[in-house]
C-alpha cells in the first residue's frame, strides 16, 4: 500500500520556542514543532531526553510538580494552552499512561467516572457513553457481560484498553500516550497498535515510545529527541515516519535508529 | 571458542558452599527459637489475662447485671446498664468531633501540601509543625489530655464534668491517631490514581473525594476503630472530665460513667471485686468483638475493590 | 561496540558478494575465451560452473533474509541489505549471460563464419572491467566512481552496434549462414546486456548512500535501433 503523500495540512498543536525547567535544571531546550491533526505522531529518543516531559506539557500535567516552570508557547487549535483553565484543557487533551492505572472501581464506574465528573448524571446517557467508549477501545465484546467486575480484575492488555476507553469517554480531541504498550506482552501490544490506527480517524494522537519498530509500524510522523552533555532535551529531526526510518537526514538520527547508540 | 568449553568441567570456585553451612543453619535455628518463644510468651500472657478475668467475672454476669444501673455504696450494688450506654454515647461523640478534624487535617497534609515540606515559606513551616506536633501528641500520656480537658473545657469554658468535656478531651486524645492512620492510608493510594483522575479533567477536590478517599477508606476506618478502642479503654482522661455519676446522661452537659471508669471505681471504692472483674469481662468481650468486626468488614471491603 | 555482531554479518555478506562478482567476471572471460578458441570442452566447464554461481546467489539471498528478520535494520542498513539482494540478483543474471555465450559456442561448433572476434573481445574486456570497478564502488559506497562508470556503457553499445552490422551484413551476403549467424547475435547481445546490468549496480550504489533512486545513462533496449 502506497501512502498518500498529500497532507490535509491541519495543525492541531503548535509548539513555539518551548523551554522547561525543574528548578534550575533545564529539561527541554527550545522546542518548536507542529503536531498535525488526525495523525499519529510518535516521539522517539534515548532514555531521559525529555520525551515524557514534553508530552506532559500538552495537558499541563507537569504543573503538578511544584518546581517546574516553562517558557514559550503551546497552542491547541490556535489557543494558547496556558490561557485556558488546566482542568478544561485536560478534558480536551487526554492521557494514557505507561502502566495501566484503572481505578479500584467496576469497569462501568471506571469509564463513567470522567463523564460524571463533568456533570453527566443521566444513567441512560452514561450507559451509552460507556458502551461507545468500550467499542472504540475494542474492549466491548470482551467485557460487555461483566461491566460490574472490578477494573483491576482484567489482564494487563485489557486494563490498558480500559484506560484508553476511560480517556475516550470524556470526548477529547487529542490523546497523549506515554509508552502505552511497554508494560504489555507482544500480542496485547499489537492490539493496542491496531486500536490506535483506528482511533486516528477521530483523534489526534501523540505517542512516546522506546520501541523503534513500534514507532515505525504505528505512526505517521516521527519526532526524534536527543540530549547531550551540556544540552537539555532537544528536537533533532522530525518528519514522515517512512522517511525517517528509511532515509533520515540527520547523522544522529541515523545512528540512533540503527541502534548505534542510546 | 573451543577453549571455553574445555573450562566448564573444572571447578573454578573459591567459595565452597558447605564451608560454614552448619554454623549458619545453627545460628538460624537459635534465632528462630527465640522468636517463637517471644511470640508464645506474649500470646500466653494475653490469654492468661483474658482467662482470669472471664473466669472470675463470669459469676456476676447475668441479665440483671446488664440491665440495672449501678446503685453505689461500699458493696457496689447494682449493674452496669448506664455505664454501657454512657460508653456508647462517649464513643459516638468523640468520633464525631475527632474524625472530620483528623481526616481533614490528613487530607490537607497529604494532598495539598505534601510537596511543600521541603520548601521554605510559611506553608512549609506549617506542614512541618503539624507533622511534628502530631508525632509528639501521639506519645503524650492520656492523663495530660485529661488535665488539659479539665483546665480548658471543665473549668475555663465552664462545661463542668460532662459528656461534652469528655468528648472534646477524648477527641484531642485520638486526633493524632486518626491523623496518622488517615495519612498512612492516603499515602498508600498510588500516585497513578491521582494522575489518572486529573488527566481526565477532574478538579483536585473531585480527585480526592471520588478516587483517593474511597480507596483509602479501609485504612481510615482502621484508624477510627482504633480510636474507638482507645476511648473504650481509657480511664484517666475521663476520670477528670466526665465525673462519676452513675445516672443515665440526659444531655451533652450531663455527667456519666464509662465501663472502664466503673471498673476502676468498683475496684478502688468498693469491696465488689467480682463485679469489677465482671465489668472487665464485658469490656474485653466488647473489644474482641469490635476487632473481629473490623477485620471481617475491611477484608470484605478490600475484596470488593481489588477484584476477585 | 553497538551491533558488532550485526556489522560482522553484513561484512560477511559483502565479502560473499565480492566473491560472487569475481566468479561472474571469471565466467564471462572464460566464456568469451572458449568462444574465441571454439573450445567446446571449456564451454562445457563454464556451463557447469554456473551452478556454483546460482548456489552462491541463493546463499547470499538467504543470509540477507535472515538479517532482515532478526535484526530489524532501518535507514542505511536497510537500504544496504535491500541493495545487496538486488545486486546478487543482477550478478546471477550476468552469470546466465556467460552461460548463454558458452551454450552458443557449443552450438556453433566448428562452423566457419566471419566473426568480429576483436570487437567481441573488446566488449567483454570492457564489460568485465566495468563490473569489477562497479563492485568496488558498491563496497566502498563511492558515489563518484559509481556515477562515472555508466558512461562507459556507451562504448559497449557502440561496439555492439558495430558487431551487429557486421553480422547482419554477413547474413545478407550469405543467407545460408543465417541460422548460425543469429547465434552470434545472441553472443554479442549477452555482452551488451551484461554491461547494462553493471549500470544497475551503479544505480544501487547511489541509492545506498543517498536514499535516492536514480536512472542512469543508457536505455535498457535490447537492440539499439539506430543504425
Amino acid at each position: 500500500m502506497i501512502e498518500n503523500n498529500t497532507e490535509n495540512g491541519k495543525i492541531k498543536i503548535s509548539v513555539s520556542d518551548f523551554n522547561l525547567f525543574y528548578g534550575k535544571f533545564q529539561a527541554l531546550d527550545n522546542i518548536t514543532i507542529d503536531i498535525p491533526a488526525n495523525r499519529i505522531t510518535s516521539i522517539i529518543g534515548p532514555s531521559g531526553c525529555g520525551k515524557s516531559t514534553f508530552i506532559r506539557s500538552f495537558n499541563r500535567m507537569n504543573e503538578l510538580i511544584p518546581s517546574v516552570h516553562t517558557e514559550g508557547k503551546i497552542f491547541l487549535d490556535g489557543r494558547n494552552i496556558f490561557d485556558i483553565d488546566a482542568v478544561e484543557l485536560r478534558k480536551q487533551v487526554g492521557m494514557v499512561f505507561q502502566r495501566p492505572n484503572p481505578f479500584p472501581k467496576t469497569i462501568f464506574e471506571n469509564i463513567a467516572f470522567g463523564p460524571r465528573a463533568h456533570g453527566i448524571r443521566d444513567h441512560r446517557i452514561l450507559e451509552e457513553i460507556v458502551e461507545k467508549s468500550l467499542r472504540q477501545a475494542v474492549l466491548w465484546d470482551e467485557v460487555k457481560d461483566s461491566l460490574t467486575k472490578s477494573g483491576l480484575a482484567l489482564s494487563g492488555g485489557q486494563q490498558q484498553r480500559l484506560c484508553i476507553a476511560r480517556a475516550l469517554a470524556v470526548e477529547p480531541e487529542v490523546i497523549l500516550m506515554d509508552e502505552p504498550a511497554s508494560a504489555l506482552d507482544p500480542i496485547a501490544t499489537l492490539k493496542i497498535e491496531e486500536l490506535i490506527q483506528q482511533l486516528k480517524e477521530k483523534y489526534t494522537i501523540v505517542i512516546v515510545t522506546h520501541n523503534m519498530q513500534q514507532a515505525a509500524r504505528a505512526s505517521d510522523y516521527t519526532l526524534f529527541f536527543n540530549m547531550a552533555e551540556n544540552r537539555a532535551g532537544y528536537l533533532v529531526e522530525s518528519g514522515k515516519t517512512t522517511d525517517i526510518f528509511t532515509n533520515p537526514k540527520n547523522e544522529l538520527t541515523e545512528q540512533y535508529i540503527s541502534g548505534r547508540f542510546g | 571458542m573451543i577453549k571455553d568449553i574445555a573450562m566448564i568441567g573444572k571447578k573454578s570456585t573459591v567459595i565452597d558452599p558447605t564451608r560454614n553451612l552448619r554454623q549458619r543453619k545453627l545460628t538460624q535455628n537459635i534465632a528462630f527459637t527465640f522468636i517463637w518463644l517471644a511470640g508464645l510468651l506474649a500470646v500466653a500472657a494475653l490469654l492468661f489475662i483474658i482467662y482470669y478475668v472471664i473466669k472470675n467475672g463470669m459469676q456476676v454476669i447475668d441479665l440483671e447485671f446488664l440491665t440495672t444501673r449501678p446503685a453505689g455504696g461500699v458493696s457496689g450494688k447494682g449493674g452496669i446498664s448506664t455505664t454501657i450506654v454512657t460508653t456508647i454515647y462517649l464513643v459516638i461523640l468523640t468520633i464525631t468531633i475527632a474524625a472530620p478534624l483528623g481526616i481533614g487535617t490528613a487530607i490537607y497534609m497529604v494532598e495539598y501540601t505534601s510537596d511543600l515540606s521541603g520548601k521554605k515559606g510559611f506553608l512549609g513551616w506549617l506542614v512541618n509543625t503539624i507533622r511534628t506536633s502530631v508525632e509528639v501528641l501521639a506519645g503524650v500520656p492520656s492523663i495530660i489530655f485529661g488535665l488539659f480537658g479539665f483546665a480548658v473545657f471543665v473549668s475555663y469554658l465552664k462545661l463542668k464534668f460532662s459528656l461534652l468535656s469528655a468528648g472534646l478531651s477524648g477527641a484531642c486524645l485520638v486526633l493524632p491517631l486518626i491523623i496518622r492512620t488517615t495519612e498512612e492510608a492516603l499515602l498508600t493510594v498510588p500516585k497513578s490514581y491521582r494522575e489518572g483522575s486529573l488527566a481526565l479533567g477532574t478538579t483536585k477536590w473531585q480527585m480526592i473525594f471520588d478516587v483517593v478517599l474511597p480507596s483509602a477508606i479501609p485504612g481510615i476506618i482502621t484508624g477510627i476503630v482504633l480510636s474507638v478502642g482507645r476511648v473504650i479503654a481509657e480511664t484517666a482522661i475521663f476520670w477528670v472530665t466526665l465525673g462519676g455519676s452513675y445516672r443515665l446522661p440526659q444531655n451533652l452537659l450531663s455527667s456519666g460513667r464509662t465501663m472502664a471508669l466503673h471498673v476502676y471505681m468498683l475496684a478502688s471504692e468498693t469491696r465488689a471485686f467480682e463485679k469489677a472483674l465482671g465489668t472487665s469481662a464485658i469490656l474485653i468481650v466488647v473489644i474482641i468483638a469490635l476487632n473481629l468486626a473490623i477485620n471481617i468488614s475491611s477484608r470484605q471491603f478490600a475484596k470488593k475493590f481489588s477484584g476477585k | 561496540m553497538a551491533r558488532e555482531l550485526f556489522e560482522k554479518k553484513i561484512k560477511q555478506i559483502q565479502d560473499e558478494i565480492l566473491l560472487l562478482g569475481s566468479m561472474v567476471e571469471q565466467a564471462a572471460l572464460d566464456s568469451v575465451t572458449a568462444f574465441k578458441n571454439r573450445d567446446i570442452e571449456s564451454a562445457k566447464v563454464v556451463i557447469e560452473d554456473d551452478q556454483n554461481i546460482n548456489d552462491k546467489r541463493f546463499a547470499i539471498e538467504n543470509a540477507i533474509l535472515i538479517l532482515l528478520a532478526t535484526q530489524q535494520p532501518l535507514a542505511h542498513d536497510l537500504r544496504l541489505l535491500a541493495a545487496m539482494l538486488l545486486v546478487a540478483n543482477e550478478l546471477e543474471r550476468m552469470g546466465d549471460y556467460a552461460k548463454g555465450i558458452a551454450n552458443n559456442t557449443i552450438r556453433l561448433g566448428i562452423v566457419d563464419l566471419p566473426i568480429p572476434y576483436r570487437d567481441i573481445e573488446k566488449m567483454s574486456e570492457l564489460a568485465v572491467s566495468m563490473l569489477h570497478r562497479s563492485l568496488s564502488a558498491f563496497m566502498k559506497e563511492d558515489i563518484k566512481q559509481a556515477v562515472a562508470i555508466p558512461a562507459e556503457d556507451d562504448q559497449v553499445d557502440e561496439l555492439f552496434n558495430k558487431c551487429y552490422r557486421t553480422i547482419v551484413s554477413g547474413m545478407i551476403a550469405n543467407p545460408a549462414t543465417i541460422d548460425d549467424a543469429s547465434l552470434l547475435l545472441w553472443v554479442v547481445h549477452n555482452l551488451e546486456r551484461l554491461a547494462d546490468r553493471v549500470v544497475n549496480i551503479c544505480e544501487r550504489t547511489v541509492f545506498i548512500k543517498s536514499g535516492e533512486m536514480l536512472e542512469m545513462s543508457g536505455s535498457d533496449d535490447e537492440i539499439d535501433l539506430e543504425m
